[in-house]
């Protein structure tokens, strides 16, 4: 009895999931939709909140078009994907002038501080090619210099335009901030360019 | 002689009107039920072309037109491009005998059902041309699958639709739907538990039959990339495609006069074509809706559900019924 119980009662039981299951899906046809209608509507920006693009960098808070990057490729050494790429500044070169003075300063026996180079990278290039997006340059950046972008409209048509210039793109969005056109309205403008 | 050239020529304009309706359907349901799969899964689905996406298949059906006709190398050429063909052209047949109203019907014939389920036998013999003909083991190994489903499927639908001829004592579809007319109480889905039970065995082995999701294992494009109709391009896969929706709306149409009424109303006087395109489009839409409910089972579970549920139920089904004919 309880093996005709297991395989003939209890089947014809569950079929009742058959119906829940249409009941799930039929309910869900009339909820309003969710997707948005990419060119003529964007999506705002609290969801973009959550949206992980590519990596880009953080500005420094009162400088906002130098990064607070310290040019210290723990990024570069810790990505898996090996799409980044730092180069660290050169110290500034001295003048003709200024070297003389050093030196003459240095015959007289003072304490001569050469000038040192700054902490901020020459360049940060940055393949979105290659990335995975696994988050770990993130993690690692002692700075807190790194970050996920919303940049969520971009798309390119080479391989040639995912390779970006990070550096570059901060000074635009420093720009960008600074300008009075608030940023809802440029997020539309972006997308009707692309489309 | 006069009255042979008329019957010829009602033949004739039926099998127009059939081909017409069969594409319009094709059309039509190919945006419903994409639009259908979009709202469930809460997206708008095709929204481009035209005013909510309403020319796109049109579109598509150009983009597939335009296509190549390739034939794989070393594939039966004749073979491969009778399979499409055999498969699209039985479907017409189909639609002749469906009493759309009381005269729009194409051809009254005395053997109705027995057309209906011979022609649409095609469908088996033309998947496994398809199959064998393409030099393909994906094609080969779906058409197997696709037919073993076919073949196992079309036994309990025979067996419910062999309760309904023995309860009418006809297999002329017209008198079938001739005997519901009246109350809504008269359509055979209500007149005794037996019927009642005989509708749900009918709409099972019709998603069965018409490779409908969660049944579609002959295209499971997951394990065999479309099976049978792998190597398919242009209107070769185009007519498979038109058929598979052809079929869906002849069993449907069947299963509306065998069940439903066909033609007449809920209530008597208000009969007319447009109650059976109610009901088959009611029974069509839940064959989309189900399809975007329901994973797809897997092979052994298709067989099982079929010999061990569906076969049992429909036998003992006809037994019932056999029984309640007789007292
Ligand atoms: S997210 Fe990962 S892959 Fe991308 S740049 Fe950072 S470390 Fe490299
Ligand atoms: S880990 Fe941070 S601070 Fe170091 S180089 Fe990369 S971005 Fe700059």
């Amino acid at each position: 009895m309880g093996k005709f119980k297991e395989k003939v009662i209890q089947p014809i039981l569950d079929s009742w999931s058959l119906i829940v299951g249409l009941k799930i899906t039929g309910k869900y046809f009339f909820k309003p939709l969710i997707t948005v209608h990419y060119p003529r509507q964007v999506i705002d920006d609290e969801n973009l909140e959550t949206y992980g693009g590519h990596v880009e960098l953080i500005g420094k808070p009162k400088d906002p078009a130098t990064p607070k990057c310290i040019s210290c490729m723990m990024c570069v050494t810790n990505c898996p994907s090996k799409c980044l790429t730092v180069v660290k500044s050169k110290p500034p070169k001295l003048t003709a002038a200024e070297e003389e003075a050093m030196k003459a300063a240095e015959e007289a026996g003072e304490k001569v501080v050469k000038p040192k180079a700054p902490k901020n990278p020459a360049k940060f290039l940055y393949d979105y090619t290659l990335c995975s997006l696994c988050g770990t340059c993130i993690d690692n950046c002692p700075a807190k210099s790194l970050k996920f972008s919303n940049n969520i409209y971009w798309v390119a048509t080479s391989r040639k335009e995912m390779k970006i210039d990070l550096l570059a793109r901060l000074k635009e969005q420093a720009t960008e901030l600074s300008a009075p056109a608030p940023k809802t309205e440029a997020a539309p403008a972006a997308a009707e360019k692309e489309a | 002689m006069n009255a042979f050239l008329m019957n010829l020529l009602v033949l004739i304009i039926a099998a127009v009107a059939a081909m017409a309706w069969l594409g319009i359907n094709a059309l039509v349901w190919v945006y419903c039920e994409r639009k259908f799969a979009g709202h469930i899964q809460r997206r708008p689905g095709p929204f481009e072309v035209g005013p909510h996406g309403v020319l796109q298949p049109l579109i598509d059906g150009l983009k597939l037109m335009g296509k190549q006709l390739l034939t794989p190398d070393n594939a039966d050429a004749v073979l491969y491009w009778l399979a499409p063909l055999l498969s699209m052209l039985p479907v017409l047949l189909l639609f002749l005998p469906i009493p759309y109203g009381p005269v729009l019907t194409g051809m009254d014939v005395n053997l109705g059902l027995l057309l209906i389920l011979a022609f649409s036998s095609f469908n088996g013999l033309a998947v496994i041309l398809a199959g064998w003909a393409s030099n393909n083991k994906w094609g080969v190994l779906g058409a197997a699958r696709a037919v073993s489903q076919t073949v196992a499927y079309e036994i309990p639908l025979l067996l419910t639709v062999l309760a309904i001829s023995f309860m009418t004592g006809t297999l002329s579809l017209t008198e079938i739907t001739a005997m519901q007319e009246g109350y809504i109480w008269n359509w055979f889905i209500f007149r005794n538990p037996f019927t009642f039970l005989s509708f749900f065995v009918f709409i099972i082995a019709m998603f069965g039959e018409t490779n409908r999701a969660p049944f579609d294992l002959a295209e499971a494009e997951s394990e065999l990339t479309a099976g049978f109709h792998t190597e398919y391009s242009s209107m070769g896969f185009g007519l498979f495609f038109m058929a598979e929706y052809g079929y869906m709306v002849v069993m449907c149409s069947v299963c509306s006069v065998l069940f439903l009424g066909g033609y007449h109303g809920p209530i008597p006087g208000i009969d007319g074509w447009w109650w059976m395109l109610v009901k088959t489009y009611a029974l069509l839409s839940l064959m989309v809706w189900a399809r975007w409910t329901y994973p797809r089972v897997r092979f052994d579970q298709l067989l099982n559900i079929n010999w061990k549920w569906l076969l049992p139920l429909a036998t003992f089904n006809l037994l019932a019924i056999a029984l309640i004919v007789k007292l």
